[in-house]
């Protein structure tokens, strides 16, 4: 049997004084796909940013716990370092500093049980990940998302997630706004990844365009705050058929 | 960018006291006596001594500066002017006293040395004790001297440059440094010689309310070139120290000069330095000024553009830290034609902080088609720390080209959850958005400067967030 990773019981949670999440309760086993869908303002990001332990949300009720541990008030990092990831959808700029001493640092702080990888040995792990989402070697020459195209972004954050390697992946519509060479790419690599590890992954996503590249074990569907359905595939084909509104 | 980890605290790495015996100490205070017995003691030429003087006077009549940091503290009462560490001045390393010496291995100077220096002069207290150059340079005719010794050996060079880019009635600070200067670099390159390798000093405040005024000459000759690095760490101390040096440079025709300080002065040193340089024909001059610690200080190196397209750049740093205030900045005085500048300013306040940018730009009317670019940029951390720019442009002619771009970004709490989600600390993430900010500056230091800086804004970052 398959241990838990992600426990999430009602789960409620605003930013600023508005409430977004209502309640939710999901749980995610090791290297499960989970899929979240729903129209927009359903709460389907905030549930990335609180999971991740985004200083933005003020989590009001309920619990978090990965791998055993509860995580509802721990900080970022904490929960980076227990393997969980979160790509981002619109990852920040940070001018001036550079992607590949950034990548070394993240992966330093990540895998200190392994130890340290000098400047070398981490410029030949990265060569291999860099193959896997098709970014040329100069990439890494540049500030950490300074200047970076759309598709450049998705790249650099699956670039992370393939450094870092985590336990659970949060994808936060990582497909929008890709071109559909990009996208055939991007996921292209996430399966990959998925493949070749043992992570899970928890993909928001808007389109069920991504559902050619990756088959999910579970659908959810999200509405104002809460997981309103949870089915197989199957459930995107009603979806397509009815829309999120008329779903019961 | 990179981490570093030292670990050190801060006190250990830059706070230690070694023990020294002082063959010479004057007690606190200044007077007319205090100044004669200075210059007496170093066997100087009788026009130091009336230079010295009438400095004295200028200092003695002149008013505080009514603008800028606030100065009200500073007691000239409770300063020692003077005081010469025991050991003679001496060009080996063998020479040089043990205690001094295990000061100078914990500040990793012999293995500087060794690495890649030309030459070394530290500064411990008021003289140059140990200074080195290189045979290579000695046999081109470079001369790296301390000030003192400079004077004596070369005092018709002195008649000529001292005191003639800052005269001591520039300001009060510059009286008080011309009266009771100390120690200091004496640079001479001659003709056509070019120095690629970095001459370099560091130098300390060893003792307790001891005041340091050093004296810096540099005179580079036609077509050469000269880098100077200047790195400054003092021990902690709880009663208020005064630093207030004067740097002149002169470039001569095609010459180009680079002076870089790091300047780490502990948290309680008012820091009040006259930099200004004199670029003649198509000379090129740079400071690249680091201002990291002290209490207070103010700064504004200065470049006179007097010959045909001369050009001058400053690039300045600023951090300011709980109860620190870092006034810095630059000025730029066109003189000929044709000539240009750059001023780059960068400045970090957190934790109730402020910096200042405060520069002067001139554009008389000799100086036709000359251009000059100023980009100030600060950084805040939160919303007790205060940022303030003060440009003043005095321009005299039309035909001149000026651009100015300041900005002013503050640490987003987007960037701080995006590198900790990736699981750096806190710390971790604070230090890299700093070192990413001052990255464009940082890059034109040497390597071993660049990591210097980096480390000192990582251990001024610890334990101050969160």
């Amino acid at each position: 049997m398959k241990n838990s990773m992600l426990k999430i019981k009602n789960l409620k949670a605003q930013i600023e004084q508005q409430k977004i999440l209502e309640g939710i309760n999901l749980t995610i086993k090791e290297h499960e796909i989970h899929v979240v869908m729903g129209p927009n303002g359903s709460g389907k990001s905030t549930l990335a940013k609180t999971l991740m332990g985004s200083p933005e949300v003020n989590v009001t009720e309920g619990e978090i716990y990965f791998k055993n541990k509860n995580i509802t008030h721990k900080e970022a990092d904490t929960r980076s370092h227990l393997g969980l990831f979160l790509a981002n959808q619109y990852p920040t700029e940070v001018p001036g500093v550079n992607l590949e001493n950034f990548l070394r640092l993240a992966y330093n702080t990540n895998h200190l049980e392994k130890g340290k990888l000098s400047v070398l040995q981490f410029r030949k792990l990265l060569r291999s990940k860099l193959k896997v989402v098709d970014l040329p070697e100069e990439f890494l020459e540049r500030n950490l998302n300074e200047g970076f195209s759309g598709g450049e972004k998705k790249k650099s954050e699956i670039l992370q997630m393939a450094i870092l390697e985590p336990s659970l992946a949060i994808l936060d519509e990582t497909d929008s706004g890709l071109d559909i060479e990009s996208l055939d790419l991007v996921f292209s690599a996430i399966r990959k990844i998925y493949e070749q590890t043992n992570m899970a992954l928890l993909l928001i996503t808007h389109y069920d365009r991504v559902l050619n590249y990756i088959e999910p074990h579970y659908v959810h569907i999200m509405r104002q705050g809460v997981i309103a359905k949870t089915g197989g595939q199957d459930l995107v084909k009603i979806i397509q058929k009815v829309g999120f509104k008329k779903l019961k | 960018m990179d981490s570093i980890n030292l670990n050190q605290d801060y006190k250990t790495k830059y706070g230690f006291k070694d023990k020294v015996k002082y063959k010479t100490k004057f007690p606190k205070g200044i007077s007319e006596e205090v100044v004669r017995r200075i210059s007496n003691i170093k066997n100087e030429p009788k026009w130091m001594l009336a230079r010295r003087l009438k400095a004295y006077n200028e200092f003695e009549r002149r008013p505080m500066p009514t603008w800028g940091a606030a100065l009200s503290d500073i007691d000239f009462s409770n300063i020692h002017y003077f005081a010469r560490a025991n050991g003679s001045k001496g060009h080996s390393w063998d020479e040089v006293p043990e205690e001094i010496k295990h000061t100078f291995e914990r500040l990793k100077i012999p293995q500087t040395e060794r690495k890649f220096l030309a030459g070394t002069a530290t500064q411990y207290e008021s003289e140059v004790i140990y200074s080195k150059l290189k045979e290579q340079w000695e046999g081109l005719g470079v001369v790296f001297e301390d000030t003192d010794t400079g004077l004596q050996k070369y005092p018709e060079l002195f008649e000529k440059y001292f005191g003639k880019i800052i005269p001591y009635k520039d300001n009060k600070f510059a009286a008080l440094n011309t009266a009771v200067w100390s120690g200091g670099s004496f640079i001479y390159i001659p003709k056509g010689v070019k120095v690629d390798i970095p001459l370099q000093t560091y130098f300390r405040i060893n003792l307790k309310n001891m005041g340091q005024f050093e004296r810096t000459l540099i005179i580079a000759d036609e077509d050469s070139e000269i880098h100077y690095i200047e790195g400054c760490t003092a021990p902690m101390y709880t009663t208020d120290s005064l630093h207030a040096a004067v740097v002149e440079i002169f470039a001569h025709k095609n010459a180009k000069v680079r002076y870089t300080t790091i300047q780490n002065w502990s948290s309680n040193v008012y820091n009040l330095v006259t930099k200004r340089a004199a670029a003649y024909e198509n000379a090129r001059v740079e400071w690249v000024d680091c201002n990291i610690g002290s209490k207070t200080t103010m700064k504004y190196p200065a470049v006179y553009l007097l010959g045909r397209k001369a050009h001058g750049e400053v690039l300045s740093i600023a951090y300011a830290d709980k109860g620190q205030i870092q006034d810095a900045g630059a000025k730029m005085i066109h003189r000929a034609p044709e000539t240009s500048s750059l001023i780059t300013s960068k400045s970090i306040c957190k934790n109730g902080g402020h910096t200042s940018y405060r520069g002067m730009l001139q554009m008389t009317h000799h100086a036709k088609k000359s251009k000059s670019k100023i980009i100030c940029d600060a950084l805040i951390f939160d919303n007790k720390s205060r940022t303030d720019t003060y440009p003043t442009n005095i321009i005299e002619n039309k035909e001149v080209s000026l651009e100015h771009e300041a900005s002013v970004s503050k640490v987003s709490q987007d960037q701080l959850f995006y590198l900790m989600s990736r699981g750096l600390s806190e710390e971790e993430a604070t230090s890299l958005i700093v070192a990413g900010f001052l990255e464009p500056v940082a890059k034109e230091l040497p390597m071993e400067y660049a990591v210097e800086l980096n480390a000192l804004i990582q251990l001024s970052m610890e334990g101050s967030v969160g």
